[in-house]
């Protein structure tokens, strides 16, 4: 039993050495031989079924997971902190715990399911509210994978603000300050690296997202100008177009180049929010 | 690689048996047809894999889609008995298959189809030339607005040009690209790039804005189909069975079955059939045109 347990334990290390060692050996030979490394990261043009001229930029792609994630995150924030804020501090008993168990229930919807929203929900709306061309864009997207966010956000945030000492209430309410003065200006302060890593936990979880942003930001290889113009993610374009190539192949292995990117992204994000905690526990 | 086909007296023993679990002994020993590709011909290959299975009971086709490029990428691979194709097979396909060891591939032309070019029902073009649909689509082409076609469509915001396209495996889309700028032209960046060919057909059907295009079997009365014109200029053909048929139309082409050389055994049946008048029917019926 206790083996199975251990074992268990460092299983997950072993998964995650050997995805990323798939991953990366699968695309070494690109980037090593292949990959004009300036090319890869600073040009928008993807066009790796070209007869004529084969281009694998993937600035295009880049700038849209970064623009939906940015765009999910000015909506998750606000709402993921907003939420945590009032489940921890202006709510108990029955509430408390029936909003607790909704949130939950938020995260347990399927991702195809968020999509179709976007696909056939959000899309005629944003049409129609803002006179758009068409509705499958980082606004779209944004505010699916906004809210697909909220419940990591949520209960981590709520977390946090649980772990600061109710002296700190007791002394903030004691020298005459309201309920609202003492979040802000003590439990905020005072749990301030957990809401980080709240915050940046939802982000990674935003740009990891592949099949509701394949649904619903359009999929159109272009640096947007405006969040009503349609973009292409770097997971929605591993989805999309793995399937096709020969194995072995140049698409094949700019693909796997893309994970390698897309691997170091969440791998960048998940380190800080991990520092971050680490930081604050060690204090 | 083909499974062996089980031999006749033993299906009879088992029939005449009818011990449960004899037949299902045999059930294991049913000849399984892997059929792989193109989302253009992926309805009328599950049809005819639904029809076959009552004219050959002993035989099991799997039909799964994907792709053009999915399908012969699993040809090549060993993966598959029968690849659906909507495009040609390139010659780098043909390469891949010689270095894996593997017999030449044979195309079957199975139906013929008409690349529709789908508009808004709103949209009030009535003709677009090649030269106008490359001028959208095509890399370097300056077409951005309606306004710049000579046309004005009620409901579109800035009157902007709604690229639908297909992800890049489609063999509809490999076609229609060479179709409209050649073998060495590309698309323009920035178009919406579906999945399949009804996600086009429903993003069409609710977008003013948007110009897409499938294979013929997706069209429906929600939508316009646009007569499309060989060149600026002359008279325009309406995509039909008929004008596919005798290539009158511009966009028409052939749909294709590929197998790991000349067909034998289960899959030379099922491609007979599929090309006598019992599989041609389904063809019709599937909205596609039969060949002959």
């Amino acid at each position: 039993m206790e083996f199975a347990i251990k074992a268990s334990g460092f299983s997950a290390i072993f998964f995650v050495f050997a995805i990323f060692f798939f991953v990366f050996s699968t695309a070494s030979e690109f980037i090593f031989e292949k990959m004009d490394f300036v090319e890869f990261l600073t040009s928008p043009e993807w066009y790796p079924t070209s007869l004529s001229n084969k281009r694998y930029g993937t600035l295009a792609l880049l700038a849209g997971t970064v623009s939906v994630t940015g765009l999910a995150m000015l909506i998750a924030v606000p709402l993921g902190l907003g939420s945590a804020l009032f489940i921890s501090e202006f709510t108990s008993g029955v509430v408390k715990e029936g909003l607790k168990i909704t949130i939950e229930l938020l995260a347990a919807i399927p991702s195809v399911v968020w999509g179709f929203i976007g696909l056939a929900v959000m899309n005629p709306l944003i049409i129609e509210v803002f006179d758009a061309p068409i509705g499958l864009n980082v606004l779209n997207g944004g505010i699916i994978l906004g809210l697909m966010s909220v419940p990591i956000m949520t209960t981590i945030a709520e977390d946090a603000l649980k772990a600061v000492p109710d002296s700190y209430r007791e002394a903030s309410l004691a020298l005459g300050a309201t309920r609202w003065q003492t979040a802000h200006k003590v439990l905020f302060p005072a749990a301030r690296s957990g809401l980080l890593a709240a915050v940046l936990l939802g982000v990674g979880r935003a740009i990891g997202e592949t099949m509701a942003v394949l649904m619903a930001t359009g999929h159109a290889v272009q640096i947007p100008g405006s969040p009503l113009d349609s973009v292409r993610t770097l997971t929605a374009t591993i989805a999309a177009e793995l399937g096709e190539t020969a194995a072995g192949s140049d698409h094949y292995q700019a693909l796997f180049a893309v994970g390698v990117l897309l691997f170091l992204l969440t791998f960048g994000v998940n380190l800080a929010a991990d520092l971050i905690v680490r930081g604050r526990s060690a204090r | 690689m083909m499974p062996i086909i089980p031999g006749k007296p033993r299906y009879l023993l088992c029939a005449a048996l009818i011990v449960l679990a004899a037949c299902s002994s045999s059930n294991s020993d049913r000849t399984v047809l892997q059929n792989k590709g193109s989302d253009t011909l992926v309805n009328v290959a599950q049809a005819w894999a639904e029809n076959y299975s009552r004219v050959k009971p002993d035989v099991a086709v799997v039909v799964s889609g994907g792709g053009s490029g999915t399908g012969i990428a699993a040809l090549i691979n060993g993966k598959v008995d029968i690849a659906n194709a909507s495009r040609e097979m390139k010659s780098e396909e043909h390469e891949s298959m010689k270095k894996n060891g593997l017999k030449a591939a044979v195309q079957h032309t199975v139906a013929r189809d008409a690349i529709v070019v789908f508009v808004h029902k709103n949209n009030p073009a009535a003709q677009l030339s090649i030269q106008q649909l490359a001028c959208v689509y095509g890399e370097g082409g300056q077409c951005s607005t309606w306004t710049d076609l000579g046309i004005e469509v009620p409901g579109c915001a800035k009157q902007e040009i709604i690229r639908i396209s297909r992800q890049s495996n489609s063999g509809t889309y490999v076609f229609f690209r060479e179709a409209l700028l050649g073998k060495t032209g590309d698309f323009k960046l920035g178009s919406r790039d579906m999945q399949g060919s009804k996600d086009v057909v429903d993003l069409v059907t609710h977008t003013p804005c948007a110009i897409g295009f499938s294979g013929m079997g997706y069209g429906n009365e929600k939508l316009k189909s646009v007569c499309v014109a060989a060149n600026d200029g002359e008279a325009c053909v309406t995509p039909t069975a008929e004008t596919a048929a005798s290539g009158a139309y511009p966009l028409a082409r052939g749909l294709y079955m590929y197998t790991i050389g000349e067909a034998k055994g289960a899959a030379k049946d099922y491609l007979d059939w599929i090309l006598s008048p019992a599989g041609q029917a389904i063809v019709a019926q599937s909205g596609f045109v039969p060949v002959n």
